[in-house]
């Protein structure tokens, strides 16, 4: 018995450091953040005098309230929902043909992979590049001049300067989510080739033998058995998306009307820019919260099934 | 067999056209990158340059090196560091369990998941009071302590695979629980290593926001920073911006050239636990 307390004691001091770091750099700022959310430092002075005095729900009522917010909201959904719907279907549709083994397969996963080793801020930098409208009719910039020498002048459109929004859909987002769905549907992917490489060659050539044409094959037996590894990916592409800070960012910025702004920019801003740390907290709050609804049962969920 | 075969071309056309559609970039990142200044104009961004030109890279070599050098130096010991912290924690919490050990794993797993905006003020001002704010010391702990979550659980799923009997029979020489990781433990952990050194490598590599917030002086900025900097200034000379990019995300690219196998450990490592 008391070999197994000193056991214990050891292991806690050799997990202490990082238990330390992470109870303070994770738990404890998180506290301080929320603690800003409930006073008004919302300026400079405010800050460096320290009066920590309680507004309540004060912020994020402001917040709630704000049009810019709201806007970050929608873009949020809308951007989140048609990213992962890309990069699945992209992903999952390559992982397909190239779990077929075809000649050169590995060639052509490692460049659709090659973007996740990349810094949303080259990608963003090239991204910008090739959607700058120009000025239309005349002068078109990038992917609107590569249509105009092709003749396909009616594609042509303001891509992420476009203020049009449909059903609160910004559509100058869709540049960011074809560039965001270009860096990520590897992942996808990689994670389900990772998952069809499990299956039993056996299970498909039976089914074959049956008579199951491709696609009774993707939705009956492949689909059902990925479901586990699909909701990993939605997970996580899920958070991927309430961060993809870097990228929006060094490609759009918020831009105009905020079209393409999303929660994390304007907290960033707020915070770092404008000397509004109340409002940047309680915005990095409602980033928190959004991240935790999806993450925690994920994780609680996880966790468990490695202990059956 | 004639349709197996039209399938197989079918299939060829197709990821070929992706192919294309993932190159697409690297086509204009490249193509513009080797242009002159004269050449560089926006009527002919698709158009291959007429003579291969380095201007472009020896100016934004010239303004990037300080800065590639500062994410060298950042980049090796917060790899490091955390590696070492990674692979102690997840020999704890594979081995050595205890009552709450599997809490106090999900508490620093979720490290790795929340958006570092809920952090970021509070961290400022921590870094502020010691004394680390805008030096590469404060950004080096700063992604130490943030990579710990997965470095942990790399290491863990790692370990976890190795046979408990192993410790037993250890133990029962009378070796303790430093004596079993040096000796049993460290020596075969050179594959996790390998996977946690390349993705932390690619990842503080590539990281932006920790690095815009706490890196304020130009000369303290690591090279994703300097790279969006090179970007804001007046006419922009887009052989120079492209060429500039290049060289930012060429390690990392090296990297994934010849560690893809293990890249591909890392980025799996981060989703499909168990």
């Amino acid at each position: 018995m008391k070999y197994k307390t000193k056991e214990k004691l050891l292991s806690l001091s050799i997990l202490s450091p990082s238990i330390i770091a992470v109870a303070i750099f994770v738990y404890g700022f998180i506290f301080k953040t929320l603690q800003i959310s409930f006073i008004d430092w919302n300026s400079f002075s405010k800050l460096l005098a320290g009066k920590m005095d309680f507004v309540g729900l004060k912020n994020y009522i402001n917040l709630f309230h704000d049009p810019r917010f709201q806007t970050d909201l929608w873009n949020t959904l809308y951007f989140t929902l048609l990213f992962i719907l890309g990069s699945l279907l992209i992903g999952i549709f390559l992982s397909l043909i190239l779990n077929e083994k075809p000649k050169g397969g590995i060639i052509f996963q490692n460049i659709y992979l090659f973007p996740m080793a990349i810094s949303f801020v080259v990608t963003g930098t090239v991204w910008r590049w090739i959607f700058s409208p120009g000025t239309l009719p005349n002068n078109p910039y990038g992917i609107n001049l590569l249509f105009q020498k092709f003749g396909l002048d009616i594609f042509q459109w303001r891509w992420f300067t476009n203020t049009t929004s449909i059903l609160y859909f910004n559509i100058a987002l869709i540049p960011v989510i074809i560039a965001a769905i270009w860096q990520f549907s590897g992942y996808t992917m990689a994670m389900w080739l990772a998952g069809l490489r499990g299956i039993p060659e056996q299970i498909i050539e039976a089914a074959k033998i049956d008579g199951a044409s491709k696609w009774q094959i993707f939705s009956k037996i492949l689909f059902p058995m990925q479901i586990p590894i699909t909701l990993s990916a939605v997970i996580i592409l899920a958070h991927v998306s309430l961060k993809a800070f870097a990228l929006i960012y060094n490609m759009t910025g918020s831009g105009p009307n905020n079209v393409t702004d999303i929660p994390a920019i304007y907290m960033f801003e707020a915070t770092f820019r404008s000397n509004l740390y109340s409002t940047g907290s309680s915005i990095a709050i409602v980033l928190l919260i959004m991240v935790g609804l999806l993450i925690i049962p994920y994780l609680i969920n996880n966790l468990k099934r490695r202990d059956d | 067999m004639k349709t197996k075969n039209e399938n197989k071309h079918k299939n060829y056309l197709i990821l070929v056209i992706m192919a294309l559609f993932f190159l697409l970039p690297m086509y204009v990142l490249l193509s513009t990158s080797f242009k002159s200044f004269d050449n560089v104009s926006i009527t002919n961004m698709w158009n291959l340059p007429q003579e291969l030109s380095i201007g472009g890279f020896i100016k934004a070599f010239k303004k990037l090196s300080p800065n590639l050098l500062n994410s060298l130096y950042l980049v090796i010991p917060a790899t490091l560091i955390s590696g070492i912290l990674g692979s102690l924690n997840g020999y704890i919490l594979s081995k050595w369990k205890f009552k709450s050990s599997e809490l106090i794993f999900g508490l620093i797993l979720f490290g790795m998941f929340i958006p570092y905006q809920s952090i970021l003020l509070p961290l400022v001002n921590f870094l502020q009071t010691i004394g680390l704010y805008g030096s590469i010391s404060g950004l080096i702990l700063v992604h130490v302590v943030y990579g710990i979550p997965i470095t942990t659980l790399i290491f863990r799923n790692y370990y976890t695979e190795i046979p408990t009997a192993l410790i037993e029979a250890a133990k029962v020489d009378g070796a303790n629980i430093f004596g079993i990781y040096r000796h049993i433990f460290l020596p075969i952990s050179i594959p996790a290593f390998v996977v946690v050194i390349i993705w932390q490598f690619t990842n503080i590599w590539n990281e932006f926001l920790f690095a815009v917030t706490v890196t304020s002086r130009p000369s303290q900025q690591p090279i994703t920073v300097a790279l969006t900097n090179l970007a804001g200034s007046q006419v922009t000379e887009w052989n120079v911006q492209m060429s500039g990019a290049i060289i930012t995300a060429l390690p990392t690219l090296l990297v994934y050239i010849i560690f893809g196998r293990y890249f591909i450990k890392g980025l799996l490592a981060g989703s499909v636990k168990g």
